[in-house]
């Protein structure tokens, strides 16, 4: 039976163990801790697959190293690699990539999100879209790509 | 008078809330400023799908939200832009509509709706006499306007020379000229030969002419009219001049070209860039910072324009719009940003 999937086959990467936080450094419970690396990631790992029952995690669409973060400066960008070079669902993604962070971070926060490069046939038109806030604002006011961004953000039942 | 030897710092005068979500634009009233008598009117446009009327009181100073243009459009409302009498409003909006509003004492009443465009409209902007409209859209075409009688509006032309979504239009100030910037880097200026309406690209400002390497998103003309500066998402400010007097006199076109470029002070997008009667360039970027620059003059090439001041955390979140106040003398510039404020600030010498 033909699915009309783009990757019909895609790997899917043993799950890594969540590392448990064990910050005892600050003990002043007024100071908000840093925002780091893993607090992101944390943020984006379980986001689905537009197309595939699996994570981005589990695709390696995005790992922990995949994330930059700078809390002083209130900025983080996310490099995504689609798992094939003509994905046209890379656009899905990093949009879902972006709402998930909008929805989860401080309103402070410059977020930065492109494609690994050399791992898509149209990095830079994809990177553009992605980074215009006017065109993603205007995508997010239709109702049809917010039901599937809000599809991909929901948190799975394992 | 050497703005750069004076101490000057921008002031915050006020901060104008009530809109529910960004606010993308502002735009003055050019007939109304205490100059005048009467008391100045601003206008934003937001996410939130409707329009606010900002006035200011002659008696407190203060301002105060007049009127809420909503139940209209459907979707995000862009930019606005007031006609040159000040009587009309038009509202470009993400429903694919540009509304026209008329102003009746206290309330406004959407008197025409335009459409046509295929998706977003981004920009609305009038002729300095009022009888051409423009608007552009992200279906990367430029729609030109008549105005006529009884409020009828008819479409003059379909412009689709770009070749991504069009971010900005902008007429000249003098001139029948109309210039338009795109996701598609460039800069496209229209102009109709015998005046009959029949208006086709006759430049186009690119890479090649030393034109920007991403999105340009807006586009300002200083008072007289033969230099404009362009913003973009290559997070540089360029300044065009041209011939003016030569464009004025003759019959045939006189190209812009570019003059000079301001980059290494914006670390992220330029939204939006002003050019203010008393030659102040102001700047709105996604650093939440408004920066003002001015020319040193001290180059005998041409313009040489210097930061004159940077505000930081102008606002919480990205500076989507700056525009400076109509009147003469008064430094006034309106801020809009994706934090929902709208901000009135005014260029002060530091006490």
């Amino acid at each position: 039976m033909v699915s009309g999937l783009i990757n019909e086959n895609p790997i899917i990467y043993p799950k890594k163990e969540r590392r448990l936080r064990t910050d005892s450094s600050n003990t002043d419970e007024f100071t908000p801790e840093p925002i780091d690396q893993l607090e992101i990631f944390d943020h984006i790992r379980d986001i689905k697959d537009p197309e595939h029952p699996n994570t981005l995690e589990d695709l390696r669409v995005v790992t922990e190293d995949s994330v930059e973060v700078d809390d002083d400066n209130s900025y983080v960008r996310v490099t995504f690699t689609p798992t094939m070079e003509h994905c046209s669902m890379a656009t899905i993604i990093g949009l879902c990539v972006r709402v998930k962070l909008l929805r989860s971070l401080p309103a402070r926060y410059k977020i930065d999100i492109r494609v690994a490069p050399g791992s898509h046939a149209t990095e830079d038109a994809v990177n553009k879209q992605l980074n215009d806030k006017e065109r993603v604002a205007a995508a997010l006011e239709n109702p049809n790509l917010v039901e599937m961004v809000d599809e991909c953000l929901l948190p799975s039942a394992e | 008078m050497d703005l750069m030897e004076k101490n000057l710092e921008l002031v915050e005068i006020q901060k104008l809330e009530g809109h529910t979500d960004r606010v993308w634009s502002v735009a003055w009233n050019p007939v109304s400023s205490h100059a005048d008598g009467v008391s100045p009117v601003l206008a934003s446009c937001s996410g939130d799908n409707t329009v606010r009327i900002w006035e200011q009181s002659s008696l407190s100073r203060s301002w105060t939200c007049k009127t809420v243009l909503e139940e209209t459009h459907t979707r995000t409302v862009r930019s606005c832009a007031w006609s040159p009498s000040g009587e009309l409003l038009a509202t470009a909006s993400f429903d694919g509509t540009t509304g026209i509003w008329k102003n009746y004492g206290s309330d406004f009443e959407c008197i025409a709706t335009l459409e046509g465009h295929e998706n977003e409209v981004k920009s609305v902007s009038w002729n300095a006499s009022g009888s051409y409209l423009a608007t552009c859209s992200r279906d990367k075409s430029v729609w030109i306007w008549e105005v006529l009688e009884g409020n009828e509006y008819e479409c003059a032309a379909v412009l689709s020379e770009h070749t991504q979504d069009v971010k900005m239009v902008q007429w000249h100030p003098t001139m029948d000229v109309l210039f338009s910037c795109s996701y598609d880097d460039t800069i496209k200026v229209w102009w109709s030969q015998d005046c009959d309406g029949e208006f086709e690209c006759v430049q186009t400002l690119g890479e090649s002419n030393n034109g920007h390497s991403s999105t340009v998103w807006a586009i300002s003309f200083n008072a007289t009219g033969d230099k404009m500066v362009t913003c973009s998402d290559d997070r540089t400010l360029k300044i065009w001049g041209t011939d003016i007097a030569r464009m004025q006199s003759g019959e045939e076109y006189v190209p812009w070209s570019h003059l000079c470029t301001l980059s290494g002070y914006h670390d992220r997008t330029i939204y939006s860039a002003h050019w203010s009667r008393d030659d102040i360039i102001a700047s709105g970027a996604g650093d939440d910072a408004i920066r003002l620059f001015v020319d040193s003059h001290d180059s005998v090439d041409g313009p040489s324009y210097n930061l004159l001041l940077k505000k930081n955390k102008a606002h919480d979140n990205d500076v989507n719009c700056v525009q400076w106040s109509r009147g003469e003398g008064d430094r006034l510039l309106a801020s809009a940003s994706d934090d929902g404020m709208v901000k009135i600030w005014q260029v002060a010498t530091k006490p």
